[in-house]
This record gives C-alpha cells, sequence and structure tokens, in this order.
C-alpha cells in the first residue's frame, strides 16, 4: 500500500461508523459472536467499521478476541 | 463498600433483586451462577469476587504480553499494568453488575473490562514518558507516517501541501489540535484522552469529523475519490 492510498484510507470515513461508545458498549457480544465463526460483521456493519477505523477500540477487540480463543483452548 | 485484600469493591446499587434465581433468570447456567454469588452476601460472595480477580489477573497478564512488543513498558512494570486493569476491572465490573443483560457469557463481559482499563493504563504510561509533543507541528513528519517515497516527492508534494491547507482553513482548533496531536506527532488516542481530560469516544468523534472534512476538502479540489489524476 503506498501513500496516498493509505491517506485515503485514513481520511475516508464511513457512515456506518458507530463510534466508540456503541463499540464499547457492544464489544463483548461482537467478539463472542466473532470467536465462534458467526457473522458479526454483517450482523454489525457499523461495529465492524468502527472497528477497522479506530486503533483503540480495534486493539480492545483483538485482545477480548485472543482472551476468548485462549480459553477455549 | 467491601473489601477483598486491597481492592476495593462497589456493591451493585441495582443488586437488590437478591437471590441467586431472581438474578440469574434468563442467563446461561455458568453466567447465573457467577451473578447469582456475585449479587449475594457473605463468603460465598467473597470466594466469587477472589475467583473473578484470579481470571481477571490471567486474562490481563495476557493482554499486556500480547501488546508487549509494541509498548516501551517492561519487566515488573508490565506486570504491574496488569494487575492495576485487573483490580480496576474488577471495581468496573461489581459496580456494573446490573447492567448485565447476558447477551453473552458473563466471563466475556468481564473481560471486556479487562480490556478498557489495560488501555487506560498504557495511555497514563506513554504520557509520562519525557519528549513526548502535543502540540507540536512538524509537518516534516507527515510523509512517513503514511508511508509516502521520499523518492517520489515530486508526486505527492502537492496532494500533502493541499491536505495542510485544508487543515489550516477548515479545522476547528479543537479538531486541530486532536489531528495534529495522533497525525503529526504520534500520541497514541487514549493518552489524548487523559491529556485533555476527555473520553475516547469524543476524542474519535473529533477525529472523525476533521477527517470527513479533510477528506472532502481534498476530494473538491480533485486529490481524492474517483478523479485523482490530479496527484499519484
Amino acid at each position: 500500500m503506498n501513500g496516498r492510498s493509505e491517506l485515503d484510507r485514513f481520511l475516508r470515513t464511513d457512515p456506518r461508523d458507530v463510534s466508540c461508545g456503541k463499540a464499547m458498549e457492544m464489544l463483548h457480544i461482537y467478539a463472542e459472536l466473532t470467536a465462534a465463526g458467526g457473522p458479526a460483521e454483517e450482523q454489525y456493519p457499523g461495529i465492524a467499521a468502527h472497528l477497522r477505523a479506530c486503533g483503540p477500540c480495534g486493539e480492545d477487540f483483538e485482545g477480548l478476541l485472543a482472551a476468548l480463543r485462549d480459553e477455549a483452548h | 463498600m467491601e473489601y477483598l485484600g486491597s481492592i476495593v469493591v462497589m456493591v451493585p446499587a441495582d443488586s437488590e433483586a437478591g437471590g441467586t434465581r431472581d438474578v440469574a433468570a434468563g442467563f446461561d447456567p455458568e453466567s447465573a451462577e457467577w451473578l447469582g454469588e456475585l449479587a449475594g452476601t457473605g463468603p460465598r460472595r467473597e470466594a466469587a469476587l477472589a475467583r473473578l480477580h484470579g481470571m481477571l489477573v490471567r486474562i490481563a497478564q495476557g493482554e499486556v504480553r500480547r501488546r508487549g512488543p509494541r509498548l516501551q513498558i517492561t519487566g515488573p512494570e508490565l506486570d504491574d499494568v496488569a494487575y492495576q486493569a485487573a483490580a480496576d476491572a474488577l471495581v468496573a465490573i461489581t459496580s456494573k453488575l446490573g447492567q448485565f443483560r447476558g447477551e453473552s457469557r458473563f466471563t466475556t463481559w468481564a473481560y471486556k473490562f479487562v480490556m478498557f482499563e489495560v488501555s487506560a493504563k498504557v495511555g497514563r504510561h506513554f504520557w509520562r514518558n519525557p519528549g513526548v509533543p502535543l502540540d507540536a507541528e512538524d509537518w516534516d513528519r507527515l510523509p512517513d507516517r503514511f508511508g509516502f517515497d521520499p523518492a517520489q516527492q515530486a508526486e505527492w508534494h502537492d496532494l500533502l501541501g493541499a491536505l495542510h491547507r485544508a487543515v489550516d482553513q477548515e479545522l476547528t482548533a479543537r479538531q486541530r489540535k486532536v489531528f495534529v496531536a495522533i497525525v503529526l506527532n504520534g500520541v497514541p488516542l487514549d493518552t489524548l484522552v487523559v491529556e485533555l481530560g476527555s473520553n475516547r469516544n469524543a476524542i474519535y468523534k473529533t477525529l472523525f469529523d476533521a477527517r470527513r472534512k479533510l477528506w472532502a476538502a481534498l476530494a473538491a479540489n480533485g486529490y481524492m475519490g474517483d478523479d485523482t489524476s490530479r496527484s499519484s
């Protein structure tokens, strides 16, 4: 990915993005559905859009998902 | 308030439903058991708190290990972050117990608070590092932030010049401050939350609005969007 496309990706906003408040409220539901192999993105497109754009919420999601997967093994 | 070792635990205000059966109705059996024990009283509750605390510490330690390679925290300090995060997560969980609606397993909901607390503590730790600028505007950093190739400066010089003008002309003072701190100076969003006495949602929304304005300004001048022939 070159600089131009990276800048475009950063500046381009998704109107479905639910912002941090809603994503943090729903994170446990989204993560559990994802860990179970469920259609999390399809069911919660606004949260998926937010997690792609928000570094801190994306990090929290990855951490929670890792914890669930560790526990399952 | 009750005490579990050195951990202060808030008894949820809405736990008056009492009794395992009433509190736990409609939840999966394991979650129901957790709720029943934590909303109860006496030795059974104390034992549940101790067990939950142990689980939260384990999850927090795993999380700081996962994030460790990207943090400037190592060794005992990293373990301190994990223990502090687990303790604060336990306080959050017990004070919000009435908000758990059974939409996931109880432990998944509980682990979420560990992630939030680890993020908050890592954000505060970053701010303790000296030499991290908030307001300094070094626009020479911008090409590197987005991976522009210095050898091809002729191709992106105009684009970044247009971006700089858009930041000057389109953003409010607050939006500019957040954009400069996060994008130019690489300050983590959770650190900015601490510095500005704000919250993650408000800072993200400010940056979101700034991004939208900047993209629109660049698109209006032909630098972004479907027709991007003015700049590669």
